[in-house]
């Protein structure tokens, strides 16, 4: 008599598919597939009703869902722009820092030490127009006489929460770019200067063609972070004043949990990650690029 | 012109002298080679002259103005770098071109003068790829290259051949001597391999601990040796050195083994002074396979403990009282080792040099 055994291949795989399954699978089809239904949290019966594209349909003519869409690229670009400046300048300046440089990049890290919640929490308090620390500064050194709206004003509000995610993000850059510093050669440097380049020739021609992979890599990272922004948000104005610091997953939130309509935030989910693969995708091409031109494979 | 004086260099690294006071005067379009083991300043002393380090103390000039305070580009040199130092981003044609992009020149004279450095070095079909894509005496190609299409007054070569296979190497040691013909230009050169420092110099500045031991042509320093160092370090089997004392008018060098002071050199040492006495494999010759029996000469019989056949000459290895000496057989036959042959050793060509000191007595 033979019992019938399954393949070893398929055993030995086993533990890894149950794994990915339990984890990616089935919350993958699962919330594709209540993307075709009306589901709502609070009528669990509507996870069986069939409505085809209905709520994709819905999405391409909401104006609010692309109003958000728009407002997280602009949101994006500005902080991943500005981040990327500014972090490449501290990592010049604390590369040639020559006394106490583990202290100061030890020190850089702090803000990533810290939970989005919390340094939400700050700088709402920061950015307060009656007990904040920004309108008690203008007011006594005389800038302005009135309380500023920092987070009632729609456009003031979009700057506190971009300055809340530079303050707290900018140090990734840093740290990168810290690193790809410590990895160029010397070699070329110097031959540089002695083929007659001025300290900003070096940087423009030798050393910055040496970090755009380590740029083009924090990009990636960051993009997919800054894309998912919903914690700071959701803690400095909740999406508002009148939904116009209104972000992806702020919205997709507020339809999923708070309006309980869980099938069309997951296809606004399916809608918006196009976002962070496109961006990912950009990026990933810029990367192998950069490698190329340093001659790098693979 | 670029003549390039240093005037009591220093070089400081914190509290440790990396260079002391160095002085030399180097002429316009002399080729001149610093050698020394690793760790004795020469290429601290190349970087200073190109501007990459800072000068601790005394001045360094080129023509005739004092470079300490200016930044290398001003200084109107150009480098070769033991690693090539390419830029990996950019083509060979960029590579050569590079200064003169920075220096602002019209394209149509960069592309000119890139072909011409180029055709001097063979590099023409080459220039297009990416530094990654060549070989290693191909990249040492192009920062020859590199350096030569600007034309400096003074080429700095930092250990340009340490990277290379031994045969690449002696091929690129003849094509810098070309080249040194051909660009007219000042060239100083660093090296821890004396033959290269041999067969490139018009005058090697042969270096140890920061300081000049002996500046002097390659065969001044291999004739004319100022101590024992200089005399192990040039020449290549290195010079044979044993301990003696002189006995009225022998070098006694073991309890059985005495000879004869060299005539010339009777009056330098006293009796009983203890020397070190070195002479080369070249003058201890087994009797019939040497120069000749002419001048003064020694006869010691040796026990051959090893035979390295080179072709045309044979290195043997023998023991004189514990120190292994090497000798050199001309139209070499085979030899044992055990085997025992009668050496001739050419006296007027040994060198007696003071125990204590190392300085040469008689150099």
């Amino acid at each position: 008599m033979t019992r019938r055994r399954l393949p070893e291949w398929f055993l030995l795989l086993l533990p890894a598919i149950i794994v990915i399954a339990a984890v990616v699978l089935i919350p993958l089809i699962f919330s594709f597939y209540s993307s075709f239904t009306p589901y709502k949290l609070t009528r669990p019966s509507t996870l069986w009703k069939w409505v085809g594209t209905y709520n994709y349909e819905k999405i391409l003519s909401d104006v609010k869902f692309w109003a958000a869409f728009g407002r997280t690229i602009l949101f994006l670009t500005i902080a991943l722009n500005l981040e990327l400046m500014l972090g490449l300048g501290i990592a010049l300046l604390v590369n040639k820092v020559t006394w106490g440089q583990r202290g100061i990049r030890t020190m850089l890290m702090f803000p990533m030490m810290f939970s989005p919640i919390l340094v939400g929490f700050q700088f709402k308090f920061i950015f307060n127009d009656n007990i904040g620390l920004v309108n008690n500064i203008i007011q006594s050194v005389g800038f302005a006489d009135v309380a500023l709206p920092w987070l009632v004003d729609g456009k003031l509000a979009m700057f506190s929460i971009l300055f809340a995610e530079i303050w707290m993000s900018t140090s990734v850059f840093a740290i990168l770019i810290l690193a790809g510093l410590f990895a160029i050669p010397r070699d070329p440097l110097e031959a540089a200067k002695v083929d007659g380049c001025t300290p900003w020739q070096s940087f423009r021609h030798i050393t910055l063609p040496f970090l755009m992979p380590f740029i083009f890599i924090a990009m990636t990272i960051r993009s997919l972070d800054v894309a998912r922004a919903y914690d700071i948000v959701q803690i400095m104005t909740g999406g508002g004043p009148a939904r116009r610091t209104e972000l992806l997953w702020t919205l997709m939130s507020r339809t999923g949990y708070v309006d309980a309509r869980m099938g069309l935030a997951n296809a606004m989910g399916y809608v918006s990650i196009l976002l962070s693969i496109l961006f990912t995708i950009y990026f990933f091409h810029k990367l192998s690029a950069a490698r190329a031109e340093l001659g790098m494979t693979g | 012109m670029a003549n390039v004086t240093l005037d009591t260099v220093d070089k400081f690294y914190g509290k440790h002298q990396a260079v002391h006071g160095i002085s030399l005067d180097i002429a316009d379009q002399e080729f001149v080679v610093l050698v020394g083991p690793s760790g004795c300043g020469k290429s601290t002393t190349l970087r200073m002259i190109a501007g990459l380090e800072d000068i601790s103390g005394g001045t360094i000039s080129i023509g005739d103005r004092v470079v300490n305070d200016l930044p290398p580009r001003e200084r109107n040199i150009s480098m070769v770098f033991q690693n090539y130092a390419l830029y990996p981003h950019m083509t060979v044609g960029e590579n050569l071109g590079f200064s003169l992009k920075i220096a602002k020149m019209p394209d149509a004279e960069i592309a000119s003068a890139v072909n011409e450095a180029a055709q001097i070095l063979g590099l023409d079909e080459l220039i297009d790829r990416k530094p990654a894509e060549l070989s290693g005496g191909q990249r040492q190609r192009v920062a020859m290259g590199r350096a030569i299409v600007r034309h400096p007054e003074v080429f700095l070569f930092d250990e340009p051949l340490s990277n290379l296979d031994a045969k690449l190497r002696t091929q690129m040691r003849v094509e810098i001597k070309k080249l040194h013909k051909k660009v007219a230009s000042t060239i100083i050169y660093v090296t821890h391999d004396q033959v290269e420092a041999m067969t490139l110099a018009d005058r090697i500045v042969l270096m140890r601990d920061g300081h000049i031991v002996q500046v002097g042509t390659p065969l001044e320093l291999f004739n004319k040796p100022v101590d024992v160092f200089v005399a192990t370090f040039i020449g290549s089997p290195p010079m044979n050195i044993l301990d003696g004392v002189v006995r009225g008018d022998q070098i006694q060098l073991t309890d059985d083994l005495a000879i004869k002071i060299p005539s010339d050199a009777r009056g330098l040492v006293q009796d009983g002074q203890a020397i070190k006495f070195g002479f080369r494999a070249d003058n201890l010759t087994p009797k019939g396979h040497g120069v000749s029996d002419e001048g003064e000469i020694a006869t010691i019989d040796l026990e051959v403990s090893l035979a390295e056949p080179l072709g045309t000459e044979t290195l043997l290895f023998a023991e004189i009282g514990g120190v292994e000496v090497q000798a050199k057989m001309l139209n070499p036959r085979s030899v044992k080792p055990g085997e025992t042959l009668s050496f001739q050793l050419m006296l007027d060509k040994c060198h007696i040099f003071d125990a204590d000191t190392g300085a040469a007595i008689r150099g």
